[in-house]
């Protein structure tokens, strides 16, 4: 610590080129940021407690074949399934097309017991229940909406029109549901019954089964027998896990882990090339100081340490600034966009990742400066050799 | 008691290529402890580079150098780094102080390295401008301060750990009269009232005459000696 001023006045020598590079790193660790948090929606896509409870079953052919309801009642008999729901995306906007709500489904009246990672009042089901057009949503978009209990909410339809032949559905808000981030808390959930009612067509066909089963261990043997109910039928269906087909879902719109790798590959490699170019111009720049300094008595080891001490601190400096800026861009954006862009909070982990990258970076753009710094010979430096 | 630097068939050959300098020939010399010796010659006479030696600075080729009984020509760089840190204090002709740092961070370098706490770090660097007659700049970077000045903050910096030893290389040669006058003084006095042992390169004989001691190098060899009346 007793070096530090050291370091800060060797950053402060050229304090145009130390803005510059710094504001390269925080742009680069700001786009880090960014991607992991949207990277970070794949690694954790169904890694919640009721998840390793839970398979899902689509049609064969895709999530939008739509599935008999008959198959729900079919499906739970079969041996090892606790509990089955089916629910159907609905799909809609809000006020004007752009405000669309992605994540809005019709669903039974035993989702949330399939679900218990959303938790929701009880007296807010029994309302749910008893409440024809009424809807349960996701706190996040509540917020995002100044949506509030005994909100009447007009939803235009993308799919489906209602029986005569108007897209705009009313629906009440009975309950706000909340999750452990902001991207679970954007669902908006409708009565499959009401939707089985009012629709003018997709009635009794759903999208998706959830099932609950008692033992994870048999999820192999627990799916495979619920696609054997339709083998050969017309509705084919593939069960997979939850965090299985939550990876498939997100992984059918864009492969996002080999973008954002490909994507930091360039950045990083650049921002070392460029901060790489800054240390060793600094360090050339200042070779009769450092000189001075091993006059002085500064071993090769210091430094070595001071060169890496001021490479490092510069990088942490500018990571931790555009880690900062990625974290607020994220908070903002998760209240903007909503679920129509899937990103998680820039939390610990990404901290500690990005962290890890930030010295790791910082040790190797100083090494060959700092190598320099402690080899130059003090009497060919103080000569301007 | 031997003197405090003793130096014994001391020779140094720089090899450029297939080119080979001898720049030192078997030089023999003593310092005793207190003195302020000047070291007189003309360019290349190798004054220089017998006061690199003589700081550990450099390694010589052949021959011994003792300083307060410790062969240097033995020691590693890491431990010479270290001795230099404890025993010697330098002044250099361009002063060399890190422009980025004020006059009290400067001379505080050399106390980084010992264990001090900042605290007796801070007090040590202010008694050292004090000494040298500049506390009141202690916040003033180099930039703002006159040639002389800065070479005062230089002598500051070289006696702040009250080394065994002053090695000045021609610590007037790019000041005017006045501010050599000064220079000269303060080094005289640092030698006359706290004992200091100086080595000093210089090409001018008005500042050796400062000095007690004169030797002249010529062409690598000490040719002779005399006592001044300091």
């Amino acid at each position: 610590m007793k070096y530090l001023h050291l370091i800060g006045a060797a950053l402060r020598r050229r304090k145009v080129r130390t803005g510059l590079t710094l504001l390269s790193i925080v742009v680069a660790f700001l786009l880090f940021g960014l991607l992991e948090s949207v990277n970070s929606v794949f690694g954790e896509a169904g890694q919640t407690v009721g998840s390793a409870h839970r398979l899902i079953t689509i049609s064969r052919t895709g999530l939008f074949t739509p599935m008999p309801m008959s198959l729900q009642a079919q499906i739970r008999t079969v041996p090892g399934v606790e509990a089955v729901t089916g629910y159907t995306f609905f799909g809609g906007s809000y006020q004007n097309p752009k405000q669309v709500i992605g994540s809005m489904f019709a669903v039974g009246r035993n989702f949330f017991s399939l679900y218990p990672e959303f938790k929701i009042a009880p007296a807010a089901l029994r309302q749910f229940d008893a409440t024809q057009t009424g809807a349960i949503v996701g706190a996040a978009l509540a917020k995002r909406y100044h949506w509030k209990v005994g909100d009447q909410i007009p939803i235009k339809a993308m799919i489906y029109p209602r029986k005569s032949g108007s897209y705009t559905w009313t629906f009440d808000l009975v309950g706000i549901y909340h999750a452990r981030s902001p991207f679970e808390e954007q669902d908006f959930l409708l009565r499959m019954r009401y939707f089985n009612e009012a629709a003018a067509f997709g009635n009794d066909r759903v999208g998706l089964f959830a099932e609950k089963i008692g033992n994870p261990q048999q999820a192999s043997e627990v799916a495979a027998a619920i696609d054997a109910l339709s083998n050969n039928s017309g509705h084919e269906t593939r069960t997979q896990s939850d965090s299985a087909f939550a990876v498939d879902f997100l992984s059918q719109f864009v492969d996002i882990g080999l973008i954002m790798h490909a994507i930091m590959g360039a950045v990083f490699f650049t921002l070392m090339l460029l901060t790489g170019n800054t240390m060793a111009q600094a360090v050339r720049e200042r070779t009769g100081e450092l000189a001075v300094l091993k006059t002085l008595g500064f071993t090769n080891g210091t430094v070595l340490s001071l060169v890496l001490g001021e490479s490092v601190l510069l990088v942490v400096l500018g990571g931790a600034l555009g880690l900062a800026a990625a974290a607020l861009a994220v908070h903002v954006l998760q209240h903007q966009v909503g679920a129509a862009l899937p990103m998680m909070p820039v939390g610990g982990s990404i901290w500690l990742r990005g962290g890890i990258l930030m010295v790791l970076i910082g040790v190797l753009v100083g090494a060959l400066p700092a190598r320099r710094g402690m080899r130059l010979h003090i009497v060919d430096a103080l000569a301007g050799r | 008691m031997g003197a405090l630097v003793e130096i014994r068939s001391l020779s140094k050959v720089y090899e450029r290529g297939r080119q080979r300098i001898e720049v030192l020939h078997h030089i023999d010399m003593d310092v005793q402890g207190g003195e302020f010796v000047a070291l007189m010659g003309p360019s290349g006479s190798g004054k220089t580079t017998l006061l690199n030696l003589i700081g550990g600075l450099d390694s010589p080729t052949e021959g011994s150098l003792a300083v307060a009984g410790e062969r240097i020509e033995r020691l590693s760089q890491g431990q010479l780094a270290r001795w230099r840190a404890a025993h010697v204090g330098f002044v250099f002709q361009f002063y060399n102080l890190l422009p980025m740092l004020s006059a009290q961070r400067n001379v505080e370098l050399p106390l980084l390295l010992t264990k001090l706490p900042s605290k007796d770090r801070r007090r040590n660097a202010s008694v050292a401008l004090q000494l040298v007659g500049l506390a009141d700049r202690a916040t003033h970077k180099p930039g703002e301060l006159s040639g002389g000045q800065q070479q005062r903050v230089a002598i500051a910096r070289a006696i702040v750990s009250d080394p065994t030893l002053l090695v000045c290389d021609e610590p007037t040669g790019d000041l005017d009269r006045q501010s050599a006058e000064d220079v000269l003084g303060l080094l005289q006095q640092l030698n006359r009232e706290h004992g200091k042992t100086i080595i000093m390169v210089t090409h001018d004989p008005k500042a050796a005459e400062h000095a007690g001691r004169t030797l002249h190098l010529d062409k690598g060899t000490l040719v002779g000696g005399e006592l001044v009346a300091a």
